[in-house]
């Protein structure tokens, strides 16, 4: 007879102990709040910040803003994709090309790129396009990085067995190269994309224009506490909706991943 | 040198029924430019295998037996010498010559089946007919019931296996294997010799095995060629005369026993200068 599966080990145990930590720490702030250890004029009290979303929802059209910060969001991270990815595979193919910009792109990684929001809006106008733009900025380097990281790491004996079966330049590319560097690629994918939501929901609150980084700051400047942290509930829900795609992405392109 | 002397009286002889080779390697040399200077990894190095013939080399690390390997299979050039298959001089990888390798090699990304129709799939032919030949050789492997595991959820045997079966897929004249067992425990070693020979039997594979392992070269071979200490070169080439179908049963006979102790005296003095060698390259005093 089979003994019956301890809850800890199910499929479902690891969903529930994260939303269950989650739940605990929301409960510990609310706690702390309420006992005075934490001043509610800086951090609200969970319960109030819940109470706000509905208001948030219905007063100030946050779907409205939230839909525009998620296509920005993923206009911004197709955009980076493509040219991050493509990026990364002309460094890996032209040795020269890698030599002599390489550096340059991880320091361009390391920089603080937002502070260049003026200069955009100077070419692009203050709309959309500036967002947009200000986050494919931010996420290509480390697309590109990470894409070369992958490639140029594929192991030596996976090239010699491609090389063995005669592939041409093309097979070797797409049937070896790429998929041995997905994984890698995909972190790098990660990253970018968390750099462009940064940049997008920083631009947004620092030209005042736009979806849920415009909400934050009016919120903000309102001294609307719950609201402002409900309105942030809304970015972070946009950040996870970026990380299911990739995560999506990766299952269906490498079905091993 | 003469390096064509076939055994005699086997029952699998298919070697001693032609006399042509297929595959032959004249009067190889390989030289690489070290920091310390010109190093000869193989130096004047030819064999010739016939059809159906299980040849093995054999020799200490660092003699050039993967340097000989990578020649072969057309994955390294500029070399002095000539390989030629059936005939024809080869230049760079061959249809003909399948290459399993020592590292483990599947594609984690592909499923098992996935990873043995691959070269069916670079050829063009239609997803039927390539999954129903990938399946043939993933039984002959003995790996039926796991056609939709990723590499990933098997032990280092049988990936071995699979990568075994994907090379065996593309149906070369000629397999290839750079010590594929090395990175194995002793026993699954003996069983994975097992399924070559089983393996090698039915499809009468001519094949070159590349080993330092004296055991596995005297269970699988019908000739072995020992190769000497930097410079690589032909020592010696044994006639395995056991008889076959083997298999690893033969380890415990007589004439197994004797066949490892010869080729063993052979490498024991090239194994014992490579060691010196290493020692002294490392900053140890010469015994």
């Amino acid at each position: 007879m089979s003994r019956p599966v301890p809850f800890s080990k199910s499929r479902y145990f690891p969903a529930v102990l994260g939303f269950g930590s989650l739940a605990a720490f929301v409960l510990a702030v609310e706690l702390l709040v309420q006992v005075d250890v934490i001043n509610r004029f800086l951090i609200p009290p969970p319960s109030e910040v819940i109470a706000a979303i509905p208001r948030v929802i219905m007063q100030e059209h946050v779907l409205s803003r939230f839909m525009l910060t998620a296509g920005e969001a993923l206009v911004a991270s197709v955009l980076v994709t493509i040219f991050g990815v493509a990026g990364g595979v002309l460094l890996y193919q032209f040795r020269l090309l890698r030599l002599a910009t390489e550096t340059w792109v991880a320091a361009i990684a390391a920089a603080p790129l937002v502070l260049m929001y003026p200069l955009y809006l100077v070419i692009f106008g203050r709309n959309a396009t500036t967002i947009v733009m200000m986050g494919f900025t931010a996420g290509l380097a480390p697309i590109i990085l990470k894409t070369l990281e992958g490639l140029a790491g594929t192991r030596r004996v996976l090239i010699n067995v491609g090389r063995s079966f005669n592939l041409t330049r093309s097979q070797q590319f797409w049937k070896i190269l790429f998929p041995a560097a997905l994984p890698t690629i995909f972190v790098g994918m990660r990253l970018g994309l968390i750099f462009a939501l940064i940049n997008i929901v920083g631009v947004e609150y620092l030209i005042n224009f736009g979806g849920l980084g415009q909400l934050i700051n009016e919120l903000a400047e309102r001294f609307d506490l719950p609201g402002t942290y409900a309105a942030i509930c809304f970015v972070i829900l946009v950040s996870i909706i970026v990380f299911m795609l990739t995560e999506r992405l990766e299952r269906w392109l490498r079905p091993a991943s | 040198m003469s390096v064509i002397a076939m055994p005699s009286g086997r029952d699998a002889a298919p070697a001693a029924r032609s006399v042509e080779p297929i595959l032959t390697v004249d009067s190889i040399v390989k030289q690489f430019e070290t920091p310390d200077g010109v190093v000869a990894a193989v130096d004047n190095v030819s064999l010739a295998v016939k059809p159906g013939e299980f040849f093995s080399v054999i020799g200490p690390s660092g003699c050039g037996k993967s340097t000989l390997f990578n020649i072969i299979g057309g994955l390294l050039d500029g070399y002095d010498g000539a390989v030629r298959v059936g005939g024809e001089l080869v230049h760079g990888p061959h249809a003909s010559i399948g290459m399993i390798f020592q590292e483990e090699s599947t594609f984690p990304w592909r499923s098992v089946i996935d990873n043995v129709a691959f070269p069916l799939e670079i050829a063009g032919l239609p997803k039927t007919e390539r999954y129903d030949r990938a399946r043939h050789f993933v039984s002959l492997v003995g790996l039926d019931g796991f056609e939709r595991r990723f590499p990933a959820e098997l032990s280092g045997g049988m990936r071995q296996r699979v990568s075994m079966a994907r090379t065996l897929a593309a149906q070369p004249k000629i397999l290839l294997m750079d010590e594929p067992f090395a990175a194995l425990d002793e026993q699954t070693r003996l069983l994975l010799g097992d399924k070559v020979l089983q393996i090698q039997q039915e499809l009468k594979q001519t094949t070159l095995l590349i080993t330092h392992n004296i055991t596995e070269a005297v269970q699988l071979s019908d000739r072995i060629m020992v190769m000497t200490y930097r410079p690589g070169k032909v020592k010696r080439i044994v006639d395995i005369d056991l008889p076959r179908p083997r298999s690893s049963e033969i380890v415990s006979s007589e004439a197994f026993g004797r066949y490892v102790a010869q080729i063993w005296s052979d490498l024991r003095e090239e194994a014992t200068r490579g060691m010196h060698d290493d020692e002294t390259r490392r900053g140890g005093a010469p015994r």
